[in-house]
């Protein structure tokens, strides 16, 4: 049973970082909080649903589409949300969050009317695949997860630290005007790292719906706050810190089931992120803000 | 804040009375006018109090279309000419109180049904008991609904008569011994389902292994079910509603679990069969509500539902469906659309031959009826024997 709860927690905690990396590349680089993320994840999800059981396309095309999509929906947050209120005269800083709040709302309300309420199957024959080790059935979906996050977590080290638009994009994290006067084309790198975010949601909306094969227009909200969580507790803006962030969450969540009481888990979770912050209020893998 | 708001619903609860009693003689007047229409027909307002918004919504647009269906048959037919008004409670008790106080108070209706959730009838039941005005119930299934007043009904099977039922038939037949629990803690409903069952198998014996829970929304279920799945039950006890339940059924089968469940009412929709495909085997539910039923009444439902809605309808639409009828016989036998008139009429209520089966309301108000076990095998709903 051991074995088993470690792969749940391992598959949950995959998914959570992924959500959270999305979180952090938005917050690393405009120092915002993205709360449409869990939304756009959401949408990711239903495509997949859509273009799997509606269409019947194969899972590739699934995750293209869920990919196009979101990304086009990361391009016009930012283009219609976030930057009308940059370098506008009076905007309050806590301006660009609540409009991401609207359009989290909205998409929920649209989601809703365009797909129905209630709870809707993910039908892929790859979610079915699963081999058997003694009495410990795997699925290939939630080894597929894992790999999945562990890639996309290695790919944006990468990108971010060693490819130049990794550096324009540091650069504009650091400070916006100056990196402006050094050439950077920060309008495009900011909405680069948007749809980029939103992508990736697409892709953990995708691998949470063959993994859990549930897909309903809440599924943003929960997933959207744990996302949250997971960055403050790793250190927000950075991507290791989500990855190890997320995986703490999920293996809390689950061992907490196996050993105390499934009521508490939600809040024995979240315990353990104010304890953690306590000792390190920047978070696992946090810098010191020095002001 | 909280108690700010108890402090706000009790003056506003004192102030409706205040109005209430203030314009008892415009209520009077309106049904007088309608007494007075030329065809002898009564006219009434009906106010529906409904989850039309947010996580149950599916809920609220079953209960819709049963309604609207029932209304338009109604109305044809010519005795009771009736007239909805939706709110929407969002499944929160505070819009719910709101939607009911806009209903008494501005709009005036005869009789209110709704809520959706028992935790929103337990403050607009009270509300509307006070201000006189007959609610029903049509899917609110905790204990104690209509004990909260003389103008509260229930036309929904309490979990207390329909859990027992479905539980007996499966152990009797599986012969177990040996059961797991698993139930919402965050919902007044799947919480009183979970109470019945585990009072049900303390009752007959049975040792319970372990009770999971788990929220609403929740997408996850994996930890608790492989925790299940090491004590070998056999037999799991699952009091959820379909959204969640039809989850974890798929779920506890992708992972090797073939026991049966048996389920509480919340737990009974064709949806479950639509969400969990194949892993919805082995469901076993009580259930008031049964659409292949051989009775030409419950068979044109059907039709008609699915002509106009385009899928089959579940018990909350039928339960609209049959409450909508049974009000419209009410206020037929009251005569005219008064408040008290129609409470009382609505009280008389005995034998009424709906698409549930024979319907009566015992004096507290809540339903006397004999639900239908029903198990899922090869992805259909057959009666369990």
């Amino acid at each position: 049973m051991l074995i088993e709860q470690l792969i749940n927690g391992i598959t949950l905690g995959s998914i959570y970082a992924i959500v959270a990396l999305g979180f952090t590349l938005v917050f690393g680089v405009l120092g915002i909080i993205n709360m449409a993320h869990g939304e756009i994840f959401m949408f990711g999800a239903f495509i997949g649903v859509m273009i799997t059981s509606s269409l019947k396309a194969p899972l590739w095309v699934a995750f293209a589409g869920a990919i196009v999509i979101t990304a086009i929906m990361g391009y016009m947050l930012e283009r219609f949300a976030l930057r009308p209120l940059r370098h506008k005269q009076g905007v309050s800083h806590l301006a660009p969050l609540i409009s991401t709040i609207g359009v989290s709302i909205l998409l929920e309300n649209l989601s809703h009317h365009l797909f129905g309420a209630g709870n809707h199957p993910f039908r892929a024959s790859f979610a079915e695949i699963n081999f058997q080790i003694g009495s410990i059935t795997v699925y290939l979906v939630q080894i597929v997860i894992f790999v999945i996050s562990i890639i996309l977590m290695l790919t944006l080290s990468f990108w971010l630290g060693k490819t130049k638009a990794g550096k324009a994009l540091r650069a504009t994290a650091e400070n916006l005007e100056t990196a402006s006067l050094l050439g950077v084309d920060t309008k495009r790198t900011i909405t680069m790292t948007v749809i980029i975010a939103s992508a990736m949601g697409g892709i953990a909306g995708i691998l949470v719906g063959m993994a859990f094969n549930s897909v309903t227009p809440q599924m943003g909200l929960s997933m959207g706050l744990k996302g949250l969580a997971i960055i403050i507790l790793g250190g927000m803006g950075s991507v290791r810190g989500a990855m190890a962030g997320g995986l703490i969450l999920g293996l809390a969540e689950t061992f907490i089931v196996v050993y105390g009481d499934s009521g508490y888990r939600d809040a024995i979770a979240f315990l353990a992120i104010i304890i953690i912050l306590l000792i390190r209020p920047q978070g696992l893998f946090g810098q010191k803000i020095s002001t | 804040m909280k108690g700010m708001f108890k402090k706000l619903v009790g003056v506003t609860a004192f102030s409706s009375l205040l109005f209430l009693s203030a314009c008892g003689g415009n209520s009077e007047q309106a049904g007088g006018d309608s007494e007075g229409a030329s065809d002898g027909k009564v006219k009434a307002d009906v106010g529906v109090v409904s989850f039309i918004t947010g996580s149950g919504a599916a809920y609220g647009e079953a209960i819709k279309g049963g309604l609207e269906l029932a209304k338009e048959e109604i109305n044809e037919k010519g005795d009771v000419e009736l007239n909805l008004i939706f709110e929407d409670s969002a499944g929160k008790q505070d819009q719910a109180l709101t939607a009911a106080q806009k209903l008494i108070n501005s709009d005036n209706v005869t009789a209110i049904i709704g809520p959706t959730l028992s935790t929103e009838m337990n403050v607009v039941g009270p509300e509307a008991d006070l201000s006189g005005v007959p609610i029903i119930g049509t899917s609110t299934t905790a204990e104690g609904i209509p004990q909260i007043g003389d103008y509260v009904f229930r036309n929904s099977i309490p979990e207390a008569l329909a859990i027992p039922a479905s539980m007996e038939k499966a152990i009797e037949k599986y012969d177990a011994k040996k059961v797991a629990l698993i139930y919402g803690n965050d919902d007044v409903f799947t919480k009183s389902g979970f109470d019945t069952m585990k009072a049900t198998a303390e009752k007959m014996g049975l040792e319970i292994l372990t009770t999971e829970t788990f929220q609403k929304g929740q997408s996850d279920y994996n930890a608790q079910l492989t925790k299940i799945k090491s004590y070998k039950p056999d037999l799991i006890l699952a009091s959820a509603l379909y959204n969640e339940g039809a989850v974890i059924m798929d779920q506890a089968r992708k992972m090797g679990i073939d026991v049966p469940f048996v389920g509480g009412n919340g737990f009974n929709s064709p949806e479950v069969i639509k969400i969990a495909g194949d892993s919805s085997d082995g469901l076993i539910v009580a259930t008031p509500w049964y659409g292949e039923k051989e009775d030409p009444k419950v068979q044109g439902f059907v039709k008609k539902f699915k002509e106009k809605y385009g899928n089959d309808p579940d018990q909350f639409a039928a339960q609209a469906y049959d409450a909508l009828y049974i009000l419209a016989d009410a206020i037929k036998n009251a005569g005219e659309a008064d408040r008290d008139k129609v409470r009382d009429a609505l009280a008389e209520t005995k034998d009424f031959e709906g698409i549930l089966g024979n319907f009566s309301f015992d004096e507290e108000g809540d339903v006397i009826m004999d639900p239908t076990v029903l198990v899922i095998e090869d992805g259909e709903f057959v009666v369990f024997e």
